[in-house]
């Protein structure tokens, strides 16, 4: 009979449930996040109570025979979200630690590759904030961004715009998953807030940001399209770079409203 | 800021500055230094894309499109009737600032016309890159333009504050050069590029035994050259850019199909298509002699002074030399995996790794990413169902081309047509 582990949707979580695992040396078994556990009949549920000292051994543990590399790829390969990732993971873990050796490169195993794939989506993503990210200078000194990436990447931006941005202070929200990444001019935090759903609308960008940041917009837009050759259009092209889903976030894609 | 001004300006020089094809900000090691603005160590970042999908990584602009020289394929040339317009030194510094705050940009790539001499422009270039860097301390990427004919003195400090120099040379033969810009010297050129070679190697040397030594342009040179506005064959062409190369350490030879922009007899008129199929299989050329270990004489020779506009060079190579096939992919080193069609210098990696593991059959080679429809007539793996038909290069092409469909499709269809009486070349 399989058992499922329901776990609370953290990396830590997911670890513990690995734990657990090995504890009570289950065999046949299915990871699954909370809010996406469905009942079915023939199998025992366990709710996984997360354990920071659990995780932090396996998470230890793991450095053996995965080398620090393979380690960024389970938690790069988690924070992809996809249904079923915590299997794929759970299979890799378990073959490392049977095996005894680093086994992140054996491609033709189905399951690898399918990690291997998932971290690039995931780091491709991660790119994409980098360079989507559009922010605008509240009237308090904010440079504020929100974002909706397709995976939860923020953690993994949060280095990049702290290396960058060091001398002004940052924050870029996740609508999608509720959370953002403030940076204070010394340390990057995690927080939630109640955003207003009109910080987005144009109508009251005044409200919100300073007189000067609807002037560098228009002069980035006018960049923007000052710097096409139309003889060259290739909207084909265009579009698999920026796909539309990004667009509401980029200033120079937003259409004009006023002539 | 008077935006208003700002925003003609900006136009007017975004607009000039855009045949400029190198978008690159990659390759600088340079990082963020006393919580400063800005960090270029890491990879490149587009962080737009345009219409025609080329990217937006840099504020590329003209610092101004003032001009001296009458070059007849340039839009800034001293005769076209356009609008001119010039930055001030603090403008450009503020926009660059503010755009690169705003997360628009990954830098500033800063060329401008020769509105005096050669060494009053670079100056004026020189001064811009200072202030950003001492005034504002801003460790974002600056690539500037080095003015043919600058001093060596203005050269050395630009690498001083740019992490990336220029020369477009343009045009890629002398004699294309003496009928399109009489006024233009190929040393005029050269030079430039030789200074920063030098300085490059010099400060690379001295930093080795002296830590604190500044770094001198930390991501390289490049250059341009205009495709199809002056007659020079593929092979002229790569040429060329395997000499730039070798010769000045080039990180990147840019190709740019000529956009016709003039009414000049010299060059193809207005209308004519801009030739993007043509540009592609240059820089397809680019990349295997750069990533795949080709010699540009095994590409294009005096048989073949020309790439196959159909097919891509590596086919095109692969099918002169089928001698060399089938390769064994679990057995053949690296040099000979990434010889074969549809296989990348990503997947040649992925098959190293994995077959470490066990012998890799055809369900794997697919599931890693390669492109089976060329590569199965070049390659056994563990499996006994391979090619066995001995096949002539021309069966094997065009069993190829009826299952593959190119974005090309209608542009090489065309070009066939033209010129269905020349045979395409057999293999030896």
């Amino acid at each position: 009979m399989m058992t499922k582990l329901i776990y609370d949707g953290t990396f830590e979580g997911f670890l513990t449930a690995i734990f657990q695992v090995y504890e009570e040396k289950l065999t046949n078994i299915c990871i699954e996040r909370k809010e996406l556990a469905t009942e079915t009949f023939f199998s025992e549920y366990t709710l996984v109570t997360t354990d920071v000292c659990k995780a932090n051994r396996v998470w230890k543990g793991l450095s053996r025979y995965c080398a620090a590399e393979g380690k960024n790829n389970i938690y790069k390969a988690f924070l992809s979200e996809c249904d079923g990732i915590e299997n794929t993971l759970y299979h890799y873990i378990q073959r490392s630690l049977s095996e005894k050796q680093n086994i992140a490169k054996d491609y033709a195993d189905p399951e690898i590759l399918k990690i291997a794939k998932t971290v690039r989506m995931v780091n491709r993503e991660k790119h994409r904030m980098d360079a989507f990210v559009r922010f605008r200078l509240t009237k308090d000194g904010l440079y504020f961004a929100t974002v909706s990436p397709d995976f939860n990447v923020l953690p993994l931006n949060a280095k990049h715009f702290k290396n960058r941005y060091a001398d002004q202070q940052w924050l870029i929200y996740d609508l999608k998953r509720n959370y953002g990444i403030h940076y204070n001019l010394k340390e990057v935090y995690y927080i939630n807030l109640q955003l207003s759903e009109e910080v987005n609308n144009t109508s009251k960008a005044t409200y919100y940001f300073t007189e000067e940041e609807q002037a560098f917009q228009e002069l980035w837009k006018k960049y923007f399209t000052s710097t096409n050759i139309t003889s060259r259009k290739n909207m084909k092209l265009h579009v698999q770079h920026i796909p539309k889903r990004y667009w509401k976030y980029l200033s120079e894609k937003t259409p004009n409203l006023k002539k | 800021m008077n935006f208003e001004r700002i925003k003609e300006k900006l136009s007017i020089l975004a607009d000039a500055a855009k045949y400029d094809v190198s978008c690159s900000s990659s390759g600088s090691k340079r990082t963020n230094k006393n919580k400063g603005l800005g960090d270029s160590s890491g990879m490149g970042i587009c962080h737009s894309y345009t219409e025609d999908g080329r990217c937006v990584s840099l504020l590329k602009i003209l610092l101004t499109n003032h001009c001296i020289f009458d070059c007849a394929y340039c839009v800034t040339r001293k005769s076209n009737d356009i609008k001119r317009a010039a930055f001030k030194v603090q403008e450009v510094v503020d926009l660059t600032i503010a755009f690169y705050r705003r997360n628009y940009i990954e830098g500033l790539f800063l060329s401008s016309g020769i509105f005096k001499d050669a060494d009053t422009t670079m100056e004026r270039l020189v001064q811009v890159a200072k202030k950003l860097r001492e005034e504002e301390n801003f460790n974002g990427y600056i690539h500037l333009k080095s003015i043919p004919g600058a001093s060596d003195e203005l050269m050395r400090e630009a690498g001083l504050y740019a992490d990336r120099l220029s020369v477009n040379i343009e045009i890629p033969s002398e004699t294309g050069l003496k009928l399109l810009a009489p006024d233009k010297k190929r040393e005029d050129f050269i030079k430039p590029m030789q200074k920063v070679k030098n300085e490059i190697i010099q400060y690379k040397s001295e930093k080795k035994l002296i830590k604190s030594t500044p770094i001198y342009a930390p991501a390289g040179q490049s250059t341009q050259m205009i495709i199809g506005a002056s007659g020079e064959t593929d092979a002229e062409i790569m040429y060329t850019s395997a000499y730039f190369y070798k010769q000045f350490n080039m990180k990147r030879v840019y190709y740019s199909g000529y956009i016709p922009i003039s009414y000049d007899t010299r060059l193809p008129s207005i209308g004519t298509e801009v030739p993007m199929l043509r540009e592609n299989r240059l820089y397809q050329t680019d990349w295997l002699l750069r990533f795949y270990g080709f010699d540009i004489r095994e590409l294009l020779n005096k048989e073949y002074p020309n790439l196959d506009s159909d097919i891509d060079p590596k086919l095109s190579w692969a099918l002169r030399n089928l001698q060399l096939f089938p390769v064994d992919v679990n057995k053949a080193d690296k040099n000979m995996l990434a010889r074969i069609p549809g296989v990348g210098m990503k997947s040649v990696h992925k098959i190293i790794q994995a077959r470490r593991f066990r012998k890799l059959n055809w369900e794997h080679l697919k599931a890693i990413g390669i492109a089976m429809n060329r590569s199965k007539y070049f390659m056994v793996c563990d499996s006994n169902k391979f090619e066995r038909k001995d096949r002539t290069a021309a069966q094997i092409k065009s069993l190829i081309l009826q299952h593959s469909a190119s974005k090309y499709n209608t542009t090489y269809n065309q070009q066939l047509n033209l010129f269905s009486s020349i045979e395409t070349p057999v293999a030896v």
